[in-house]
């Protein structure tokens, strides 16, 4: 069970007899002269009730507009605490906020913006355990989620409780929104019916995003939002909205219903929670990032000791260039998309340390040497974050 | 046909970092043949090892879906976009 913190003598939202206090047609009264939303449209963004599903990049913009909007109740979402990398787009927190759990700084945020809505808090995962309980009290889900199995866990749970879920992702400069589990509307399965196997997921060599990004995004699943609750405007629903920031450019797809989709279709295969980590070959986080158990380690204290001795060890960085700029080890730079045709240039009889950021990209690259002949590969365990950690502390951690 | 081939971000890095790549093709299998073909390494980003489009890849010839068209042997006209849209799930990027 989510535990639920309902915030005390905030006003009831859901109320029948609504209407809004002097202060609040002042509040609202950029809303209310305008005729798609006036008074109608303003006590509906009063009674309604929205989930936001993550308080990060996506959920930030998303729930600083709903609460400015007067939308009258709002549930948070998340269980991470604030860190120092988040600060570049997740704009709900700020730097007194770093160690605090998110949906306290966030409702704490969202408060001082709106003390007259209610807030909904579960610091919790989503999981198929909880999630049609937390799901079910709400009229409309955000999904501003991170990974493929909490994604597919929130189209299920809208689709099975007829909820529309506004969908929100990103990566890089890039991003997709559209309106699923809408009445007669496609959802997230009938576009994607299978996610991509793990190894296939962008690691963190092409991970990254521009901070803008999650604010652009957000802020239009914010609109969608609002238009799906005051019932105006011509909701995204059936297309799959583009966005490319590097090349400023909109783009719409049609998106349809699939009649054979196994959640949504006619004989739907699916009508209950499942196992959605096993569903994305997930068996925990680890397992997803870390296949370097599998292949030869050295930790970064037994490199330093080596070094040290003198031993003749080649270092081979398989970041890439950008990364080797924010710091390195003095290694041999050979990203991992590269090395398959540049291994000739690596000597077989020397003995080779391959890292990167964390250990992944290198374990990958280990496994290859391996493959191709090379005998003594070793992998830098916890790449140059744990380099930093554990031996030299001025190496900056990224 | 000349058309052209927008690639999604995340599989630039296999594609030589192009954002699109101009290619004579008939049918859509000849326009991913032909990408592939170029960039060797998108191959298996794109189909599973039965040569099957993987399912969470989906291609588009201008605003409308393969699968709700002729599959890989839809045809193409002259002009013709294809575009790559992969599934990505960031929302805040970890």
């Amino acid at each position: 069970m989510a535990t639920k913190i309902t915030i005390p003598n905030a006003p009831e939202a859901g109320n029948a007899s609504a209407s809004l206090s002097k202060e609040e047609i002042m509040r609202y009264s950029r809303h209310l002269i305008m005729p798609e939303v006036g008074m109608e449209g303003q006590l509906k963004l009063k009674q309604a009730k929205v989930l936001c599903i993550g308080t990060g990049g996506l959920g930030a913009p998303l729930g600083l507009y709903l609460a400015a909007a007067g939308v009258g109740r709002i549930g948070l979402v998340d269980f991470d605490r604030v860190d120092l990398t988040n600060l570049q787009r997740q704009i709900l927190f700020d730097t007194n906020d770093i160690g605090r759990p998110k949906i306290e700084a966030a409702t704490n945020r969202l408060r001082n913006l709106n003390p007259d809505i209610r807030i909904d808090t579960f610091e919790t995962r989503l999981t198929s355990e909880n999630a049609l309980d937390i799901v079910k009290d709400y009229d409309i889900v955000v999904d501003g989620t991170d990974n493929f199995p909490t994604r597919y866990l929130v189209n299920d749970a809208c689709v099975i409780l007829g909820k529309p879920n506004v969908y929100g992702s990103i990566f890089r400069f890039e991003g997709q929104i559209t309106v699923f589990a809408y009445p007669g509307g496609p959802c997230y399965r009938c576009l994607y019916p299978e996610p991509p196997p793990p190894g296939l997921v962008p690691s963190c060599a092409e991970g990254g995003v521009l901070g803008v990004l999650p604010g652009i995004v957000g802020a239009i699943q914010a609109v969608e939002t609002l238009k799906l609750i005051i019932g105006k405007g011509e909701p995204l629903v059936g297309r799959l909205l583009l966005f490319d920031a590097l090349a400023m450019r909109f783009r719409e797809l049609k998106l349809r219903k699939n009649p054979e989709c196994p959640v949504c279709g006619g004989h739907p295969t699916i009508t209950k929670l499942i196992d959605y980590e096993e569903f994305c070959g997930i068996r925990g986080e680890e397992s997803a990032t870390s296949p370097q158990t599998a292949v030869p380690e050295i930790t970064p204290r037994e490199l330093k000791s080596r070094l040290d001795r003198g031993d003749d060890l080649f270092i081979l960085d398989v970041r890439e260039p950008h990364e080797y700029q924010i710091c390195n080890l003095g290694g041999q730079l050979i990203p991992l998309g590269e090395l398959s045709r540049r291994v000739n240039e690596l000597d077989s009889s020397r003995e080779i340390v391959a890292h990167c950021r964390s250990g992944k990209r290198s374990a990958e690259a280990v496994e290859f040497l391996r493959g191709a002949g090379f005998r003594k590969v070793l992998n830098l365990k916890g790449g140059i974050l744990a380099w930093s950690d554990e031996v030299d502390a001025s190496v900056p951690k990224y | 046909m000349a058309v052209k081939v927008i690639i999604p971000t995340p599989l630039r890095a296999y594609a030589g970092k192009q954002e699109s790549a101009e290619m004579e093709a008939g049918t859509v299998r000849e326009a991913l043949a032909g990408l592939t073909t170029r960039f060797g390494e998108l191959k298996k980003h794109l189909y599973s090892d039965d040569g099957r489009l993987r399912s969470f890849v989906n291609v588009y010839v201008n605003d409308e879906d393969i699968r709700y068209l002729e599959k890989e042997d839809t045809q193409l006209r002259d002009g013709d976009i294809v575009s790559i849209v992969p599934s990505i799930a960031g929302g805040t990027s970890k």
